[in-house]
């Protein structure tokens, strides 16, 4: 937290991207988290990736729930579409929005107490029913408005800040994700921008529901020994299954690497994502496969990080509901009303 | 690389751009955030230490501060903030740190200043002391010798002292009042003996006087002559710069022809046609050898003489001067360009257009100055080099002769204001040394003080939140008063309101942010927060391969540094800040979960000539 605006002045080598933009016309408010808060790197890596990108921010539609976390899209992409919802309603308001209008990007943010707790059932259906969105969890393992106890996702046997031990079952977000049908699910570490930043490009890029899991360290109530969700911990236990290195679009692929070690994946829409393996036996296209190597490797207290899951012929809630193309909220009258004449006919054959 | 060393006095002060680039490296943020917190009598005293003459220089420094200041660096790619104004296009520029100096003098409380001037002790200390000439490089030694218990005679030739401050800075830029005030406070330190109109015709004879040691601050008086065709026959009309802007001065001359034309290219040649402008000079022009950017006056100097409507015509050589009936008429140019040799060298050729004739009443040849010391005998064992200079240690001042210092444009040939002072201080520490009779050589080392400015978690005793104002203009008093009268001074100051805004856009380069790597938790909290991105963890490697791992391009590698930790315990990575635009707004250590980063004012000052130097009372190390 701090008092004063961050300077508008920049660096006097910084870029804009194809649509005109410098990386720092994509911030947003001052943050007013605690100093050295995990979910502020996360907030400059949605930052990066959208300037990566070249979206347009009025194209993005941002919104939360309630929480540290929540409060974060405050933060960035301040010339965004934002909504900030109830607790743990985030996933309705975007299943809503998303139903409304089908041409934004929808990001959703949301932590572990909002989408682990009060907002597992909204969590559970909207990964269900495959919206296309970037579902980001900011994992911290405490309520920290609160004051730091635990949340679902604290492992068991992590000790909290006033050295109790936790004793209930960690609820497995990555993999409910995994069971429930999402079809981009990736888990990263907000202290390592150089992984998390093409997750999230790769997530925006994806047309299905993408979830990401980013641990990220509460330094007031959750940076201690005995905790598993400290800057030091994850640092030692993080096993990243691969690389994302850049999407490309719709362009032939050149293969810069030696066999073996990249995999292309072709999505639906024809874009080409490239993974860099870092760990022999781990498939990303083969969901069964990934729980498996998922839950084995938390068995040892790995925190395995990467691109986990693509569906590569992954389709939407729209393409399932069979929707128009134009959005929804753009359908008028004409459309809409078959006319009078049509209803006598169809009142015509229920006679 | 190895990590930065911060203990070494020189890291920081480089970061200080400012007061790395003066001379006599005044503590410049460190006045300026005295003049915005309205402490102008403070604001002058830290001035006063350093640089002797706030209020001369506050109006004349040649400015080596702004050049070097960050606030330029800073707006340069900060295109978007400079939208266009009723002057043009405005462009990045750097604090008014010179025009600040002047806030200080021009608002202090005079009765203030002075009470807190040093006083002569009561007991001398035996040495006696000869100053010759008493412009600033004598009058610094004077000043910093002078409360020490040395007894000072300063000589000079003309009746009154300051030397070309006086005589040569036309009244219009620098009044008189001024110059009387700051020379005053020197001479009423006590154990100086004034005596005015007193030329030194023999150093033989002054060698016999019996003094312990002589200082030579004599400047550099001669104006160089242009021997053309024509010189002579016109020689009623034609005038070496200098000794006009000097008559000018004592008011020996009071106008000018209607067509005046000022011959050279730098500052002289400046205050030469914007005074022939006040005096009658209707159709001033400056004719220069040069191209327009390569003069040798400082650019503001040029805008100003531009602003009065003097015209620059460049890339003339003069030819001859034509007169009729022994009255001078006008003279000729030829055109030429310049042309770069394989080596960057610069060939000014002619281009082959007829020469170029201006018809003038008046010509004031400002095309340069020599020194001169026809009285110096040669045989006194003082050695000179081919072009006429004495041989003078660079760093202390001193001749081959042990008891002869040298200082200001008579050590090294013409330079300013600010160098001469900074001689000043350098001989004054010497002759102190030698009449100690301690090591010339052992330079005393600077004052270094590094103290947190945390007050509370976002509280910092300095204010951290950057201006985003561009550079503000002095005010000048309106063109029709100050052309009729050379004595009205043009720039009016920046007044209180305008000086505050104007000290408000100082980056306080001298807050440093210093980094602890025992506390970082690699969050990377202040590397997202950074304005400026200048802030990069990343695995250690040779400076020529970090500087490409930077999170932002390194525009500046030459004279800015990276400040280098130790490796991290988490990651065994290292943290590289470039210090080249930082803004030193203290986000990072607001940001800091742990206080890796901390703001610590780092203050240097130069240790002036006193006990301090003396090997008796070694100065504790620098911490």
């Amino acid at each position: 937290m701090t008092y004063i605006a961050k300077p508008k002045l920049h660096h006097p080598a910084l870029t804009k991207n194809s649509v005109g933009y410098t990386r720092r016309d994509y911030e947003g408010k001052i943050s007013t988290l605690c100093a050295g808060c995990g979910h502020d790197s996360i907030s400059a890596a949605i930052v990066q990736a959208c300037w990566e990108l070249d979206i347009q921010p009025h194209r993005v539609a941002k919104l939360s729930g309630i929480g540290c976390s929540s409060k974060t899209p405050d933060y960035f992409l301040g010339n965004s579409h934002g909504f900030n919802s109830v607790h743990g309603r985030m996933p309705s308001v975007l299943t809503g929005a998303n139903l409304a209008n089908r041409e934004l990007i929808y990001l959703g943010v949301s932590g572990d107490g909002d989408s682990a707790s009060i907002g597992i059932g909204q969590f559970a259906h909207a990964m269900r029913r495959g919206i296309n969105m970037v579902y980001i969890v900011e994992n911290n393992g405490v309520y920290g408005l609160t004051k730091g106890q635990f949340s679902a996702t604290a492992d068991k046997g992590s000790k909290s800040k006033r050295g109790i031990i936790n004793s209930d079952e960690p609820l497995d977000m990555i993999g409910m994700a995994l069971l429930l049908g999402a079809t981009y699910v990736a888990r990263s570490f907000s202290g390592d921008k150089k992984q998390l930043v093409p997750l999230i490009k790769g997530a925006m890029e994806h047309k299905g529901a993408a979830f990401i899991d980013v641990v990220s360290p509460c330094v007031a109530f959750n940076n201690h020994a005995g905790s598993t969700k400290s800057y030091e911990y994850v640092r030692q236990h993080n096993e990243a299954v691969n690389r994302l290195d850049f999407i490309e679009g719709r362009e032939e692929i050149t293969a810069d690497y030696a066999p073996g070690e990249v995999i292309n994946v072709e999505q639906h829409d024809g874009s080409i994502m490239r993974l860099r393996k870092l760990s022999e036996d781990h498939d990303p296209t083969n969901r069964i496969k990934t729980m498996n190597y998922v839950q084995e490797h938390a068995a040892k207290g790995e925190v395995v990080t990467g691109l986990l899951y693509i569906d590569p012929s992954a389709v939407d809630l729209h393409e399932h509901l069979n929707t128009v193309t134009t959005p929804l909220n753009q359908l008028t009258a004409k459309e809409l009303c078959p006319g009078s004449s049509a209803l006598d006919r169809i009142n015509a054959s229920l006679r | 690389m190895k990590p930065t060393d911060i203990s070494r006095p020189d890291y920081f002060h480089k970061v200080v751009d400012c007061q790395y680039a003066c001379p006599a490296h005044t503590p410049v943020p460190e006045y300026i955030r005295m003049i915005a917190a309205g402490k102008y009598d403070d604001a002058y005293m830290v001035n006063w230490k350093s640089n002797v003459f706030p209020g001369i220089l506050g109006r004349t420094c040649d400015r080596p501060c702004e050049p070097a200041c960050r606030r330029g660096r800073v707006e340069e790619g900060n295109v978007e903030l400079r939208k266009p104004t009723e002057h043009g296009e405005p462009h990045a520029e750097p604090v008014a740190i010179c025009r600040l100096k002047r806030v200080a003098a021009d608002n202090k409380a005079k009765d203030g200043v002075a009470k807190r001037m040093p006083k002569a002790p009561a007991k001398k200390n035996g040495k006696k002391i000869a100053c010759i000439g008493a412009g600033p490089a004598s009058l610094t030694v004077a000043r910093d010798l002078a409360p020490l218990g040395y007894q000072i005679t300063v000589f000079e030739a003309d009746p009154k002292a300051g030397g070309f401050m006086r005589t040569q800075v036309p009244r219009f830029r620098l009044p008189e009042e001024v110059i009387d005030e700051e020379v005053g406070y020197i001479l009423n330190i006590g154990n100086i003996d004034y005596k005015g109109g007193h030329r030194i015709e023999s150093m033989k004879a002054l060698m016999k006087e019996g003094y312990d040691a002589i200082f030579v601050g004599t400047g550099a008086p001669r104006g160089r002559d242009l021997e053309i065709p024509g010189r002579k026959e016109a020689a009623a009309n034609i005038h070496i710069g200098i000794d006009w802007l000097n008559s000018v001065s004592f008011e020996h001359i009071n106008k000018i022809g209607k067509k005046v034309i000022v011959l050279g290219g730098g500052n002289t040649a400046m205050d030469c046609c914007r005074s022939s402008k006040r005096l009658g000079g209707e159709d001033v022009k400056v004719i220069v050898r040069s191209g327009y950017e390569e003069m040798k006056a400082s650019p503001w100097e040029k805008e100003d003489a531009v602003e009065e409507g003097i015209p620059i015509l460049n890339f003339l050589v003069p030819k001859e001067f034509k007169h009729e009936n022994g009255k001078l008429i006008g003279m000729t140019f030829e055109k030429v360009k310049a042309e770069y040799d394989a080596k960057g060298r610069r060939n000014l050729v002619p281009t082959g257009e007829p020469d170029h004739f201006y018809p003038c009443d008046d010509v004031l040849v400002a095309i340069g100055q020599e020194n001169a010391f026809p009285w110096i005998e040669r045989d006194i064992g003082l050695e000179w080099d081919k072009w006429g200079m004495p041989k003078v240690d660079t760093v202390t001042m001193q001749s081959n002769v042990p008891t002869i210092f040298f200082g200001g444009d008579a050590a090294f040939g013409p330079k300013n204001i600010i160098w001469a002072v900074a001689h000043g201080h350098d001989a004054a520490v010497s002759i102190d040394l030698f009449c100690n009779g301690e090591d010339l050589k052992v330079r005393p080392d600077p004052m270094v003080n590094l103290v947190s400015q945390k007050m509370g978690i976002h509280e910092w005793s300095y204010d951290n939140d950057i201006s985003e104002q561009l550079r503000n203009r002095v005010p000048w008093k309106d063109k029709k008063l100050t052309l009729k009268d050379i004595k009205v001074e043009v720039e009016l100051g920046f007044d209180p309101k305008s000086g505050f805004a104007e000290a408000q856009r100082c980056l306080n380069c001298d807050v440093q942010t210093v980094f602890s790597e025992k506390l970082c938790i690699e969050c990377d909290a202040c590397v997202d927060i950074c304005p400026m991105d200048c802030i990069t963890f990343t695995p250690n490697a040779d400076e020529a391969e970090l500087r490409t791992q930077l999170s932002a391009p390194s525009l500046h590698a030459k004279t800015q540094d990276l400040y280098i930790s130790p490796e991290l315990k988490m990651t065994g990575r290292i943290m590289a800040k470039d210090e080249d635009v930082c803004l030193h707004c203290g986000l990072c250590a607001e940001r800091c979960p742990t206080g890796a980063w901390d703001m610590q004012k780092y203050l240097i000052e130069m240790t002036h000539a006193g006990p301090a130097c003396h090997k008796k009372t070694p100065q504790k190390k620098a911490a």
